[in-house]
């Protein structure tokens, strides 16, 4: 019924002409039949270009879909997609994060000189957790109780100096050793999963992504706390005034990227048996191209936990093809700059379609 | 609490901010089922007057009853917790989300209670069927229920907006400019919807531009003009250009 009320806004509509005929309203028709299978393939967005990767890299090379490659994209983007996630939280509220691949070195300097000087396990892994949590919340209140006009500003003055802390408790160095656990699960294998070699293909650290991913998805889709974080990135000043504890929901998701920061430092120590200090260098680029490729918006309140991830998994996919074909890694990085490119002008035209498929709704009286 | 009283009583409002005197000793009733248009030309003091009663304002001087309760000195959440919804021009809706999302936007119905809030879980199917009940009661109906309010008509906007301002049975419902953004027929929608709320006994507060629809809805229309009250009377054909000369200043045919 209100539906006819859109004819009160015909002029917005530059379809509206078509009505004029009948030939015009079936050629309006079967347009309206394009547009709506245009719009079906571009809002699943990033999942069809990692399709097309995974289509593309599998024809042009015999081993990108072994069991032991599919198993190395796994290991290899892990880090990337644990940051990715909490750096969803951020963009969500209309926030950045730059600090997190200095955070994430930080926290694999402290993670392996506490385990040097202590030996203990669980004491280590909480102060490599600690110190990203730390970090954040430092972001966070920095952000919103030191009045920063724009995040961008105290996690850039975050990623300088978390960076020359982890060079000044290391003396520049490398930091040998990590505890077991964390060897394991930063390199470990799954043996008893089928496929691949005895010591097994799918690797621990795909685990521990789809533990924080199922977490993450939990905050978003299911907790209150999840739907203030919307809210604040989609409407700040209404969130206010509907009583949503702003400040509150905006130092959390620093805190949350933050301590995400710690995860993946774990992961990194594991991975190297060690914690260095420029480990986690130019990581938080990676974990930002992963949630924009993965559509989110930065005008905040638009993004989800898969394709997130499956912006993670696009740049690992990407790299890991061209390493396969040989192809000298700097054109690595140009095609990151393509890619990002490429997901936010196809996500520009699922705007636009929308935006004329609403229009066409609004004098189509069906 | 007295039968008789008025659900709003508004007594020598006043309101200044710094040199410019933005409300002067307003006074206003509205009663349960009422729709009291406010008019004035811009900067007449009319937005002045409903943020101070919405809380977003406090008076420098003067009260504001709500049923004999005085709800002068208290804050925008306390005001919105004792029954009234202001529905802004801007409308402040959350274009991300769904309606349902919408509705509950800081009120989330979630469990359970021993959690503190923002750890508690949504109860989803509760917020939807609660959102469908009231939009099916206003008669409102949506292409997409599920949708982002974003790809929405600016009536469909608008009508989400107000029934989301009458979903927690609040008693007086402020609407600024609700008509200004649309077309003809989406206007008489909403004007319709203004109707079952005073159908429904709750105070409208109403103001707009249009005098054919404040002819059209309101009970009684109280002119501001430099935060002063200058006239009052039911709006109708008879006496429209006297309301037109208060509005602009224009007493007796001689302006000022």
């Amino acid at each position: 019924m209100i539906r006819e009320d859109h004819t009160a806004l015909v002029p917005l509509a530059g379809a509206g002409k078509s009505l004029e005929t009948r030939a015009g309203a079936a050629r309006h028709y079967a347009g309206r039949r394009a547009l709506t299978l245009a719009l079906g393939v571009l809002r699943l967005g990033p999942v069809v270009i990692l399709g097309l990767l995974i289509a593309l890299s599998s024809v042009l090379s015999d081993v990108f879909l072994s069991f032991e490659n599919v198993g190395n994209v796994l290991k290899q983007s892990a880090v990337v997609c644990v940051l990715a996630l909490g750096q969803l939280l951020v963009v969500l509220t209309r926030g950045i994060d730059l600090s997190v691949g200095s955070n994430l070195s930080l926290s694999a300097v402290v993670g392996a000189s506490v385990w040097r000087d202590h030996e203990s396990a669980p004491l280590a892994i909480a102060a490599a957790l600690a110190t990203g949590g730390l970090v954040g919340a430092v972001n966070g209140l920095l952000y919103v109780k030191g009045r920063l006009p724009h995040p961008f500003i105290p996690t850039l003055a975050m990623l300088a100096a978390a960076s020359g802390l982890a060079l000044l408790l290391s003396d520049s160095r490398t930091i040998q050793g990590a505890p077991p656990i964390v060897n394991t699960i930063g390199a470990g294998r799954l043996s008893w999963i089928p496929g691949g070699d005895a010591i097994g293909w799918f690797p621990i650290a795909a685990l521990v992504v789809a533990a924080v991913a199922v977490l993450v998805l939990l905050v978003t889709r299911r907790l209150v706390w999840g739907r203030w974080i919307y809210c604040v990135g989609g409407n700040p000043e209404a969130a206010a005034r509907n009583g949503i504890p702003v400040p509150s929901v905006l130092v959390s998701v620093y805190v949350l990227s933050g301590l995400l920061a710690g995860v993946a430092a774990l992961l990194t120590m594991g991975k190297g048996n060690a914690g260095s200090p420029t480990s986690g260098a130019l990581a938080e680029l990676d974990a930002i191209a992963a949630v924009i490729i993965g559509g989110a918006s930065f005008l905040g309140g638009r993004g989800t936990v898969v394709n997130a991830l499956t912006g993670a998994l696009i740049i690992a996919v990407m790299r890991n093809g061209l390493n396969l074909l040989g192809i000298d890694p700097n054109w690595q990085y140009m095609a990151t700059g393509a890619v990002i490119v490429l997901a936010v002008e196809l996500d520009v035209l699922r705007a636009q379609l929308e935006s004329r498929f609403r229009s066409l709704q609004a004098v189509t009286p069906s | 609490m007295r039968a008789a009283s008025p659900l709003l009583q508004v007594r020598g409002a006043c309101k200044r901010f710094g040199a410019v005197v933005a409300l002067d000793g307003v006074s206003l009733d509205v009663g349960r089922g009422e729709v009291l248009a406010l008019l004035g030309d811009n900067g007449a003091g009319k937005s002045t007057l409903i943020k101070a009663i919405s809380g977003a304002h406090r008076l420098d001087a003067g009260t504001v009853l709500l049923d004999g309760l005085d709800i002068t000195a208290a804050d925008a959440m306390t005001i919105r917790s004792h029954g009234i919804e202001t529905v802004y021009q801007d409308l402040a809706l959350f274009d991300n989300l769904a309606p349902a999302a919408n509705f509950f936007a800081g009120r989330e119905l979630a469990g359970p209670g021993w959690l503190p809030r923002g750890l508690r879980l949504l109860r989803h199917r509760e917020m939807s069927d609660r959102t469908r009940a009231l939009l099916d009661r206003l008669q409102i109906t949506l292409p997409d229920f599920d949708a982002p309010v974003a790809r929405m008509s600016g009536g469909q906007r608008q009508a989400v907006a107000v029934a989301r301002a009458v979903a927690f049975s609040s008693k007086l419902v402020i609407l600024d400019e609700p008509t200004a953004a649309l077309g003809l027929r989406e206007s008489a929608r909403v004007l319709e919807l203004v109707r079952r709320l005073k159908a429904d006994g709750v105070g409208v507060v109403l103001i707009s531009h249009s005098m054919d629809h404040v002819m059209t809805v309101a009970d009684r229309a109280l002119v501001l003009r430099r935060g002063r009250t200058v006239g009052e009377a039911a709006p109708n054909a008879g006496n429209q250009e006297q309301l037109v000369a208060w509005i602009v200043g224009a007493v007796g045919g001689q302006s000022d």
